[in-house]
């Protein structure tokens, strides 16, 4: 396949004897959109965790296996969390916009890095707000509190916010699931503009969201990766029966 | 930049810990001073004998008229309580489960009652006291402790009955029921450990608490006879005791409080254990 | 049981419910009329206003100024409350977002225990400890003589009972947070202790505001414990190492002596008015502010 920007290679996480993913082994190719699809609990969350680390935060799991960004060890790396993680923009499936103002929202991770002035960050402010097509519906309460916003602008919000810490990748976990149908809309239209510049992986249940969206298609089912590859091969020619059901019944 | 924020970290993280350490440690000294000082001056007499003359001197007797009388009291003030604070409990689970911003007032009110201090109701007791024409009694204080411990019983009672699956109210009222032995029958059953410990917590509030009876139940050195009689009070024993300028007699107040301190950790014990034996009939 | 003798049940019980419901509802007022009825008396006879800005405090002459009580509550309460909160926030933090579980697990029968001691004990532990403590080594330290009987004392022993209260309403605040919040910030490069700094304080603002204004409610009216340490001198104390005289102490000690003397009683019953209005405004205000600080949501 084309350059691939992240390797998983033979990842296991188990929680108490519990297996939560089995043997992952996947390549997600560089500034294009990968889907990870799957039914809820296939370990699509935890994967996507394991990606920037997140899922130091849980207690009682195993892990094991590597993850190579740009042919960099990160999984076990005992190097600087902090600058692994700014690496991966992460969109949760509710928006959570940190309990500050617009602006605020999306100059902390500027500030937490550092070397910018004021003028800097606002610039910066103002270009992501744009880009995340936020920026006229906001500019006039940049310091009015985020939660103020309805739940799409918020979710567009949090999208702005990771774009503004410069990551190579965005992991977005189901980001359309607590929304209306047009600020999903807008989303996926993001997402698909983004593609240019980063590498999305995008984890939903949602079949259609898959086919709108994927480059790259990796189908997941209890743990396990059943079959990955273009959304032709996947959708429309599935090797594994597992797929072939799930297409059928999915949605 | 990176190193000092580190710095910074580790600074925080040992002046946390030292915190969480250092209100452990309190504690377990609290407990080693109580216990030291009070089982140097323990003895039989004190728990088992009321005061005889000179008691206060440091003549002959114990306290036993404190410790029946706290338990009288906090007895009582258990009862009445329970017989207030149950049917407001389950009133408020039970009927007024579709009146959600009457409940939330409700639990508001008695959220803010909680928070009242033990003297305000001594204080009051005290102006009930002499409007009734009551005199300083066990009667007096059995009410004025009620009044103290009521909010505390139901919203204890309150948190275990929330807890309660609404399947469970729903699948009784399928069979039929009325809504009293829904009450009753099922919500009590289903929540005897948290209410267990509700009423434990309430008693051992009552039961140590001094203000409340400072005024009201009077002091003694006789165990009454009647409900009009006044009553000594363990808090109250171990103040007076105190104050006294006799070595003698301030030993026997570490004596008493570590009796009283007993009494509590043994509630608290008991509160515990109770729940834990009676989950078993608990539906999940 | 026939139909109509389980009717006739319900009916007794939902009558006994309603009226132990208007009783518990009544309390407060019931409180609150007797006391204002009983203060009344000295309300008549002197303003309000110079009752309690006046430090004349000589009731066999009349005189009846409530300054030097107000005064000592509020000061060994801010102490009490300058220790205890850091304390407790710190451990809080400690406790949800650095230990490990089994530390949790052991604080909060810990925390329990200490909740549940009876307000003399923590005098008599005060007396034995405190006193001498602040009398033979922090005094000196300072350059002055106290005999241990002071405002200091009596906010040491205040910190220690108000910390299992303070601490359990924070743990429960920063549990409560959710953990996507703290993801995200990680997710944005910062560490866990800027995710505490800016983050999750923030979020919990309101509540650690809650917690320690129900703290410091709690801690006005606290009688015994700070009655056996803080002095009971009637006086401004000028500093924290004099003795001191806070509103329930008065209370609590002249009860003896108020029939006797005229006013004493009307003005005693005064002085727990004062102390109920504050703390009910303290505590309804603490209420409102956990009640609406998480509806941001």
């Amino acid at each position: 396949m084309t350059d691939s920007i992240l390797r998983v290679q033979n990842l296991n996480v188990t929680h108490a004897s519990t297996p939560i993913l089995r043997n992952v082994n996947i390549e997600i190719p560089r500034n294009k959109v990968t889907v990870i699809l799957g039914p809820s609990g296939c370990g699509k969350t935890t994967l996507l965790k394991c990606m920037n680390r997140l899922i130091e935060l849980y207690n009682g799991l195993d892990i094991s296996g590597s993850i190579y960004l740009d042919e960099k060890e990160i999984l076990n790396s005992k190097n600087d969390l902090t600058s692994i993680r700014q690496k991966m923009g992460l969109l949760s499936q509710r928006p959570y916009p940190l309990p500050m103002s617009i602006y605020n929202n999306i100059a902390y991770g500027l500030k937490i890095q550092g070397g910018l002035n004021k003028s800097e960050i606002a610039d910066k402010v103002s270009h992501y707000l744009k880009i995340v097509g936020l920026w006229d519906e906001v500019k006039d309460r940049l310091k009015s509190p985020a939660s103020r916003l309805s739940i799409g602008q918020q979710q567009r919000l949090c999208l702005a916010r990771g774009l503004a810490v410069n990551p190579e990748i965005i992991l977005a976990d189901e980001p359309t699931s607590a929304l209306d149908p047009i600020s999903s809309t807008k989303i996926e239209e993001q997402f698909l503009e983004l593609k240019k510049e980063y590498t999305i992986i995008v984890v939903t249940h949602i079949l259609r969201q898959a086919r709108r969206l994927a480059d790259h298609v990796i189908f997941m089912y209890l743990g396990e990766v059943i079959e990955q590859g273009t959304p032709e091969e996947v959708f429309d020619n599935p090797q594994s029966p597992t797929t072939r059901q799930y297409l059928k019944v999915g949605h | 930049m990176k190193r000092r924020k580190k710095i910074e970290e580790q600074f925080f993280k040992g002046l946390m810990a030292a915190s969480t350490y250092i209100i452990m440690i309190t504690l377990l000294y609290l407990i080693y001073v109580i216990f030291k000082q009070g089982f140097r001056a323990l003895t039989w007499e004190i728990v088992s004998q009321v005061p005889k003359g000179g008691y206060y001197f440091g003549e002959e007797g114990g306290i036993l008229n404190a410790i029946v009388g706290s338990f009288y009291i906090a007895f009582g003030a258990t009862i009445l309580a329970l017989l207030i604070g149950l049917p407001v409990a389950l009133f408020m689970n039970v009927f007024l489960t579709r009146h959600q911003s009457a409940l939330n007032n409700i639990r508001f009110f008695l959220d803010v009652l909680w928070g009242v201090p033990s003297i305000i109701y001594g204080a009051f007791g005290f102006a009930l006291m002499l409007f009734l024409g009551l005199r300083a009694s066990l009667l007096a204080g059995i009410i004025t402790v009620t009044l103290l411990i009521v909010p505390i019983m139901i919203r204890s009672m309150d948190e275990v009955l929330r807890m309660v699956p609404g399947g469970l109210l729903e699948a009784s009222y399928a069979l039929g029921s009325t809504r009293t032995e829904i009450s009753f029958k099922v919500f009590c059953r289903q929540t005897l450990p948290g209410m267990i410990t509700a009423i434990l917590l309430a008693f051992g509030r009552g039961i140590g608490d001094t203000a409340s009876v400072l005024f009201t139940a009077g002091y003694t050195d006789y165990i009454p006879e009647s409900i009009m009689q006044p009553a000594a009070t363990l808090p109250l024993a171990i103040f007076f005791q105190l104050s006294s300028p006799i070595p003698k007699v301030q030993e026997r107040a570490y004596a008493s409080a570590l009796v009283l301190t007993l009494i509590i950790l043994f509630i608290s014990i008991l509160a515990r254990v109770l729940s834990s034996k009676y989950k078993e009939h608990v539906i999940k | 049981m026939p139909v109509s003798k389980r009717k006739i049940i319900d009916t007794i019980s939902h009558g006994w419910m309603l009226v132990s419901l208007t009783v518990v509802l009544l309390i407060p007022f019931m409180i609150g009329l007797g006391l204002v009825l009983k203060s009344l008396p000295i309300l008549q006879q002197e303003n309000l206003l110079r009752l309690l800005v006046d430090s004349d405090w000589h009731p066999m002459k009349g005189k009846f100024g409530f300054l030097p009580f107000i005064l000592s509550s509020v000061y060994v309460t801010l102490l009490s409350f300058l220790i205890a909160a850091p304390i407790c926030l710190l451990s809080a933090i400690y406790l949800t977002q650095y230990a490990r579980g089994w530390l949790l697990q052991v604080m909060h029968p810990v925390i329990d225990v200490l909740a549940g001691i009876p307000s003399v004990i923590y005098g008599v532990w005060g007396i034995l400890v405190i006193v001498p403590f602040v009398g033979n080594f922090i005094a000196p330290l300072f350059g002055t003589v106290s005999s241990g009987y002071s405002l200091l004392s009596g906010a040491i022993v205040l910190a220690v009972m108000s910390i299992p209260f303070i601490l359990n309403l924070l743990i429960e605040v920063f549990n409560s947070m959710p953990v996507e919040l703290k993801e995200a910030s990680l997710s944005l490069g910062a560490t866990h202790w800027e995710t505490i700094k800016y983050i999750l304080v923030r979020e919990g603002f309101s509540g650690i505001v809650a917690a320690i204004g129900l703290g410091i409610s709690k801690a006005l009216g606290e009688t015994i414990a700070v009655l056996m340490v803080v002095g009971n001198v009637v006086q401004i104390p000028k500093n924290v190492l004099q003795a001191g005289y806070p509103l329930p102490a008065l209370i609590a000690n002249n009860y003896g002596e108020m029939m006797s003397i005229p006013m004493y009683d009307s003005a005693l019953m005064l002085a727990a008015l004062i102390l109920f209005v504050i703390v009910l405004i303290f505590n309804v205000f603490a209420r409102l502010v956990i009640k609406h600080g998480g509806s941001r949501r």
